[in-house]
């Protein structure tokens, strides 16, 4: 079992009344991809911000390799790399400029900085864009900016808060799949926090349902599945070959099969076949 | 292996090459040189026609060049007066919530920084800039009067101009920190601007009425009168900036306040030396540091408990 990298114990953080942190308890392992998973206001930006010391926790702590994270913050954002979910960049510099201040402030020295910053963009993959001014790039373009950011202080474990927003759907495959080998080959965990379901079961080992400060449950996707769908509904999606009206009826004959709908959402589709590959750069 | 030593230095470094590349940077500086420029242009031609005119109770000539007036164009110390301020908010009054709006501010404050580096260094990249500003500045008035009049200054009046500049940076960065303030307060940079502008109007424009309003309702007689009113306009960093200046720039002021008749009886009118000058305006001197530091500890404080959220 690898060890937890990553703990809260009692975590708490109050706005006047309103717990927005209730009493949190959360595990995370080293090398695990873990997804937080709730909606818009449930907590998990503040939660975020006190695993960085940013936001001071009303009571309860939270640890990062043992290091207490509102105490030894600064030892703590040594290895920890936060992609908040608004990244923002000096507009009037390039990306490499950008990347470069940060660099320096990981306390590297001026060539390796540079150094440094092209190594990452060619790792994410922005080289024809590196001089222009971040305020001629794109939403997708700025997200992976911030992720090589990010990464450009070798982190251990990386924080990404809604890292897809605003990205296309293609989009958003590509940069998940970055993360992900990124974790896997580097060994790197990764905490991300999302509400939108679809993508976080793409890369998550583990996902935490979050709501209204609290976890409501906490496993990979299958056991959560297991556990709440063992006797409900589940929506299939099932490729035919030549789709024909005997086909559905064959299928809607077997026992298990309960009601069969044509797909709804067919743009979807459409939209993955044409933008598959190819043009990235043009279109984030 | 890294070295986390140099953060501070290189923010400060790039908070220097953001305002030097700014507009609003290059706009203030233009606008100051050529003012200046116009003002020592008509008062050293004034000196050179009339120098035994203007130079005829005592021997501070050199200092004339920063006091004496055309009556159409302001001298250089009523300019500092009136655009250092300006100067002063035009670095500080969007620091901080540009970087807020932007969204850079997390980002920043997610490295391996002490939280205080990103207020503190701003604070010290905007003043060595105003520092340096006002120097050179006070430095090239200095040697276009050195060339042009052909009298080198003396020691004591090299002095005094050496202080009345320093004096000139420590103002200037008391609006400089009430514009960081401003920028810590309110998120919007207009907003802030607006601000601290109407902080400057009412001290330049609107604080001697009120003073002169309330002196008058209180005082019982004119001696009354005429301490309380400085008494309440000493609260105020702009007169006390002029009292200072003047006094410093001008050794024949000899008080600050009114003098009974029994004072007067005997004193020889003569120049003060340095020293006594200082003695003088010390307490404005204090007030000044304390008013700006105050201001900086206020946004200090308001910067490290405020929660940053992307």
């Amino acid at each position: 079992m690898a060890e937890t990298i990553i703990s809260t114990s009692e975590l708490t953080k109050k706005y006047g009344d309103i717990k927005a942190v209730n009493e949190l308890d959360l595990n995370i392992k080293k090398g695990e991809i873990y997804g937080l998973l709730g909606p818009n206001g449930a907590g998990k930006t503040t939660t975020i911000l006190m695993l960085l010391g940013l936001t001071e926790p009303s009571s309860g702590s939270a640890e990062i390799k043992g290091l207490n994270t509102t105490r030894d913050s600064i030892e703590v954002k040594k290895f920890t790399g936060y992609l908040p979910d608004q990244v923002g960049f000096y507009d009037n510099s390039t990306g490499k400029e950008n990347l470069i201040y940060t660099a320096q402030l990981n306390g590297m020295d001026a060539a390796a900085a540079e150094k440094k910053a092209e190594e990452m963009i060619n790792l994410v993959g922005l080289d024809n864009v590196v001089d222009n001014r971040v305020a001629t790039y794109s939403k997708g373009m700025r997200q992976r900016l911030g992720l090589a950011d990010v990464l450009i202080k070798d982190p251990e474990i990386v924080i990404l808060d809604e890292p897809t927003i605003g990205i296309d759907p293609t989009g958003i495959n590509e940069f998940l799949d970055l993360i992900r080998s990124l974790s896997k080959e580097n060994g790197i965990t990764v905490l991300l926090s999302s509400h939108l379901l679809n993508q976080v079961q793409q890369i998550c080992d583990r996902v935490g349902i979050f709501v209204k400060g609290q976890l409501l449950a906490e496993g990979s996707i299958k056991d959560l599945a297991d556990q709440l769908l063992e006797e409900k509904e589940i929506n299939l999606n099932v490729k035919i070959k030549d789709y024909s009206e005997q086909t559905v009826e064959k299928i809607a004959a077997l026992d298990e099969v309960r009601e069969i709908k044509e797909q709804e959402n067919l743009l979807d589709e459409i939209y993955q076949h044409y933008f598959k590959g190819g043009e990235v750069d043009a279109r984030l | 292996m890294p070295d986390y030593n140099n953060s501070f230095s290189v923010m400060v470094n790039k908070e220097i090459s953001d305002h030097v590349k700014s507009w609003k940077f290059i706009i203030i500086v233009a606008l100051i040189l050529l003012t200046t420029f116009a003002s020592i242009y008509s008062i050293l031609n004034l000196i050179k026609n009339n120098a035994a005119v203007i130079n005829q109770e005592d021997n501070f000539l050199f200092l004339k060049l920063f006091t004496a007036t055309t009556g159409s164009i302001p001298n250089f110390m009523t300019l500092i007066s009136f655009l250092g301020p300006i100067l002063g908010i035009a670095l500080g009054f969007d620091l901080v919530n540009s970087e807020q709006n932007q969204g850079t501010i997390s980002r920043v404050l997610s490295q391996p920084i002490p939280r205080d580096y990103f207020i503190t260094s701003k604070f010290a990249a905007a003043i060595s800039l105003v520092f340096l500003l006002v120097f050179s500045i006070g430095f090239l008035v200095m040697g276009a009067g050195l060339i042009s009049i052909g009298l080198p200054p003396t020691l004591g009046e090299f002095l005094r101009i050496f202080i009345f500049l320093f004096l000139s940076g420590v103002y200037i960065a008391f609006w400089l920190n009430l514009g960081i303030l401003f920028s810590i307060i309110f998120k919007q940079s207009a907003t802030s601007a607006l601000a601290s502008l109407a902080v400057w109007l009412f001290f330049t424009v609107f604080y001697s009425m009120l003073v002169n309003i309330t002196a008058r309702s209180i005082a019982s007689n004119p001696f009354d009168l005429r301490s309380l009113t400085a008494a309440l306009s000493r609260l105020s960093p702009n007169y006390l900036y002029n009292e200072l200046t003047t006094i410093l720039l001008t050794p024949s002021i000899r008080t600050l306040g009114g003098l009974s008749f029994k004072q007067l009886q005997g004193a020889i009118p003569s120049t003060l030396s340095l020293d006594q000058s200082l003695i003088l305006v010390w307490p404005h001197f204090t007030a000044l540091i304390a008013a700006s530091l105050i201001c900086f500890a206020v946004s200090y404080l308001s910067f490290m408990r405020k929660e940053v959220r992307a």
